[in-house]
């Protein structure tokens, strides 16, 4: 039995709740909004009343438990695992629970700004605590209700599958029974979780709960937010990043076009606002185009003529969750030639010294044999297939926002900022987001939107065509690294070093392996400033840098002689009996735990098919992964047959959508090794849309993908990035199995793959 | 602007709007079907499939005067009760993640399930290759392909 204290007190939740005018408590959202569709959604019989119990949860009087999903939605599947963590401590049958999109309200989920939050991997591990507490205070208020009404000890009251019982008695009630009773008890100040082994829900497979809605297509998506007398607007952002708005030319023109309300500048800062973290933004300053349809609004943004500018260079002091950080943002148009033409004079030169260990330097002078070997790839768009896009309704101090986004903590006091009112005075609803990947923890289109909303005062959805989701920018940014390891005659590995860099920062991980399982290591980098924004990409940096590491080691321990799965444990092995420093960020037993577990599970060193191997691992995100990745080349193209998956995630809520998760990461990482890229020639996105950024599809995906996790009880960590980053590793060591040639550069396509 | 009649899910329905207008936007703006999603608009990413006299259909590149007259399904109208094979097998095999390509997923599977009840492997990839979906749910997709075809 564990005790842990709760963390909320039933008055902040009641503030809260009341704060919300009850709008998140009462009926469902707007998509849903009747009794009779639930019904029929559900296939339950919807209560005649409905009993709050805490911020997560309420209890129906006739036993069904509605829950919150506290954070925004993007595919992960939290709308469906987060509610059954807390169904499994509060003891109800799964069939009893209907799930609500929480709004967003830092009291009733506190942590803000990342109280709810979907990015980093971090939902299921930071709210399994807060979840289980809910449910298991809950179930605690149910027992106490039952104990007065019964006039027996609290500890005599069992419970199952929403029935509660006193055995001695032979006394039993359903939750919905006892609810209105259990409201008026206390939450109390410790609970009792259950023990692993005790899970009914949790470690078994649930389907989305939005399946249904899903496959009939049931409004869901921002883009589908409708409100009465709701305009469409769109924005034209500069052609190139390095520019700006110096004026609209046919404003009036425009305006008279069919449909059309409105032609405008918007300026999403103030001069003097201090940008956060997430306020990232290359175009600050747009034409917004306001119509009655799409339609006639994307005709009309087609037709307008604006006069852009240089921008100026400038220092910008930027607020990192209260710890001041000066950027430099360069004048010019850019190139990607010019990138790598500078990557390349920085990478020649010393960088800034991460890590060192023991003396790498002298062991590099004293080695027989010196390998060295660079690595690089692109920059990446998000291409989320749901566009960015905005619902906004400003009216005088009071906005209400609707959309999909990842941060809506992060987003709300900038847009409070921009519209001089109170937090308090804006609502956000998160819809359900056709993809984020990263992108939508930015959210400058939401206050573009509620600008333009004010300016029109009227209800706008601002939708971004394909073309400005592509070129405006918040990109996984270009690296590069330069691996170099020592060995001795005898091909003992006796120093190691990494330099890594990149536009505009640096992907190094230095306290990562394999640093720590060897005596001598040095990793250094660098940084180039630039006027195109980044931003976090699914696993930022270790997308990159978990391929180049694990090409290396595969090329390395070829060059040793050496199982490439082996030598990764003789290293983790060394890391873990007799580590190298005090800062590794690893656990060198669960990091070769799943290398072992995917050896066993693609019986590797077995020679079967005519199929060629890769392995790479990697550590990221709080969570193992590693793949055993099959190609075959079939008329001059590389094909997966099979990838063979681990990961230690600790417990699997939910293992069916978690592999889900896995395989999804699988074939995006192959698709982006192979052929993501955007590249810049005079600042301008050299794609703008499908037809020229190659995206992988169904021929190109692997055959089959097996997921296995490493058994544990070991609270669950994160599913969203870790399988992705090595997957790009396990690709790149195939494809040399296959063609006899190492892959260095992404897109892997772009190097041309051929045999021999 | 002019007035078009259509036949939507089996529906007469009239619109006004200019020729021009693709079917995709007549269907999310107009008629309040947004089962039905916008992704590229150039005909590159299949999320606006929809079916035209029963063949798979980008609608964004489909003007409103070329719809007039013939039989168009969107999502919402490939079954009454979302029980149509394709969608069944979407649900056992739990295939969405964000869930915005399905719709257009399903289209291009329903209509070549419909014109070959019992497709290879090659023939469900030629069909579903213009479907992008950026969460990477092929691998389900084409298993839940595979067990519409068996009920079909
Ligand atoms: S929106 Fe029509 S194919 Fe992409
Ligand atoms: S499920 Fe997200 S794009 Fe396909």
């Amino acid at each position: 039995m564990t005790l842990v204290k709760t963390t909320f007190d039933r008055r902040s939740f009641l503030k809260a709740t009341a704060l919300s005018g009850g709008g998140m408590m009462l009926g469902f959202s707007w998509m849903s909004s009747c009794q009779p569709a639930l019904e029929q959604e559900t296939g339950l019989t919807m209560p005649d009343e409905w009993f709050d119990i805490n911020s997560y949860l309420k209890i129906g009087n006739n036993g069904v438990v509605s829950i919150f999903s506290p954070n925004p939605e993007f595919g992960q599947n939290v709308k469906t695992s987060m509610p059954m963590i807390v169904a499994d401590e509060l003891d109800i049958d799964w069939k009893n629970v209907v799930v609500e999109q929480a709004a967003y309200s830092p009291e009733q989920f506190p942590g803000a700004p990342f109280g709810q939050f979907t990015g980093g991997s971090r939902g299921i591990m930071s709210k399994w605590q807060p979840l289980r507490v809910a449910g298991a205070s809950a179930k605690h208020m149910l027992k106490q209700a039952a104990a007065q009404t019964w006039q027996v000890p609290v500890e005599e009251i069992t419970t199952e599958a929403g029935v509660l019982h006193h055995e001695i008695s032979g006394k039993s009630a359903g939750y919905g029974e006892m609810a209105s009773a259990a409201a008026q008890i206390s939450v109390p100040e410790e609970v009792e979780l259950k023990e692993p082994k005790d899970f009914k829900i949790i470690g078994h497979s649930k389907k989305n709960v939005e399946g249904k809605n899903i496959v009939t297509g049931k409004p869901m998506f921002g883009v589908d937010y409708q409100k009465e007398g709701m305009l469409i607007a769109m924005v034209v952002m500069p052609p190139a990043f390095g520019m700006t708005l110096k004026s609209i030319e046919n404003a009036e023109e425009v305006r008279s076009m069919p449909g059309i309300k409105d032609v405008f500048p918007i300026k999403t800062y103030q001069d003097d606002y201090k940008q956060g973290y997430f306020d990232t933004n290359a175009f600050p300053e747009l034409v917004a185009v306001v119509g009655n349809s799409t339609w006639e609004t994307m005709k009309a943004k087609k037709a307008i003529k604006a006069e852009w500018e240089p921008i100026k260079s400038s220092d910008n002091v930027i607020n990192r969750f209260g710890t001041d950080i000066n950027v430099h943002t360069p004048a010019g148009l850019e190139n990607t030639s010019d990138h790598n033409t500078q990557m390349r004079a920085l990478m020649a030169k010393p960088g800034k010294i991460a890590r060192r260990d023991g003396d790498p330097e002298g062991a590099f002078k004293k080695a027989a044999k010196i390998i060295e070997r660079s690595y690089s790839a692109p920059y990446l768009a998000h291409n989320c297939m749901e566009p960015m896009n905005f619902f906004a309704d400003v009216k005088g101090d009071k906005a209400h926002m609707a959309g999909p986004l990842q941060g809506p903590g992060l987003i709300e006091p900038t847009l409070a900022a921009r519209l001089d009112i109170p937090e308090e005075s804006i609502e956000i609803e998160m819809t359900r987001m056709g993809g984020g990947f990263g992108r939508r923890a930015y959210s400058h289109h939401m206050v573009e939107a509620a600008l333009i909303s004010q300016k029109v005062n009227a209800p706008v959805k601002l939708m971004y065509t394909r073309e400005d989701d592509m070129t405006n920018g918040i990109y996984r940014p270009t690296y590069t690294a330069t691996y170099r390891a020592a060995l001795d005659e005898n091909n003992n590995l006796l120093a190691f070093h990494v330099k890594a860099g990149g536009v505009p920062e640096s992907p190094l991980f230095a306290n990562r392996f394999p640093a720590g399982a060897i005596d001598n290591y040095l990793a250094e980098e660098f940084s180039i400033d630039s006027n195109i924004t980044i931003g976090a990409f699914r696993a930022p940096r270790s997308n990159f840098m978990a391929g180049a590491e694990q090409s290396f080691l595969d090329e390395l321990s070829e060059e040793m002689g050496k199982d490439p799965i082996e030598f990764r444990l003789e290293l983790l092995k060394r890391a873990g009996d007799d580590p190298v420093g005090q800062t590794n960020d690893y656990d060198a037993a669960r990091y070769a735990g799943v290398l072992e577990l995917v050896r066993k599970n693609s019986s590797w060193g077995q020679t079967t098919s005519d199929s060629h191997r890769g392995v790479a691992a990697y550590f990221c995100h709080n969570t193992y992964a590693a793949h055993v990745l099959d190609l075959k080349i079939v008329n001059g193209k590389p094909l997966v047959q099979k990838v063979t998956c681990a990961l230690d995630c600790g417990i699997v809520v939910n293992p069916d959508a978690a592999t889900n998760m896995a395989e999804g990461a699988i074939v995006d990482g192959i698709g982006n090794a192979l052929y993501g890229e955007l590249t810049f020639k005079d600042g301008v996105p050299q794609k703008n849309n499908f037809h020229q950024y190659r995206m992988i599809r169904m021929s190109e995906a692997p055959r089959d993908i097996e997921v296995h996790f490493v058994q544990n009880e070991i609270d669950p960590t994160g599913m969203g990035e870790p399988p992705f980053p090595p997957i790009f590793g396990a690709l790149a060591n195939a494809l040399y199995r296959a063609t006899g040639r190492r892959h260095y550069s992404q897109p892997f396509i772009g190097e041309g793959i051929s045999l021999g | 602007m002019a007035l078009f009649n259509l036949t939507i899910n089996g529906k007469k329905q009239q619109v006004d709007v200019g020729p021009s207008t693709p079917m995709l936007w007549v269907l999310r703006d107009h008629l309040n079907l947004v089962g039905t999603k916008y992704g590229c608009g150039i005909a590159a990413c299949g999320a606006c499939t929809i079916h035209l006299e029963g063949t798979a259909t980008r609608s964004c590149q489909l003007p409103v005067s070329a719809a007039e007259g013939k039989n168009i399904t969107s999502i919402e109208g490939l079954s009454e009760n979302g029980d149509h094979p394709v969608q069944q097998a979407w649900l056992e095999h739990d295939v969405p993640q964000c869930g915005y390509c399905q719709a257009g997923q399903i289209m291009s599977a329903s209509a070549l399930l419909e014109a070959n009840p019992n497709p290879s492997d090659a023939e469900i990839e030629n069909a579903m290759d213009g479907n992008i979906c950026r969460c990477g749910t092929y691998t389900r997709i084409k298993a839940a392909i595979k067990t519409a075809a068996q009920v079909k």
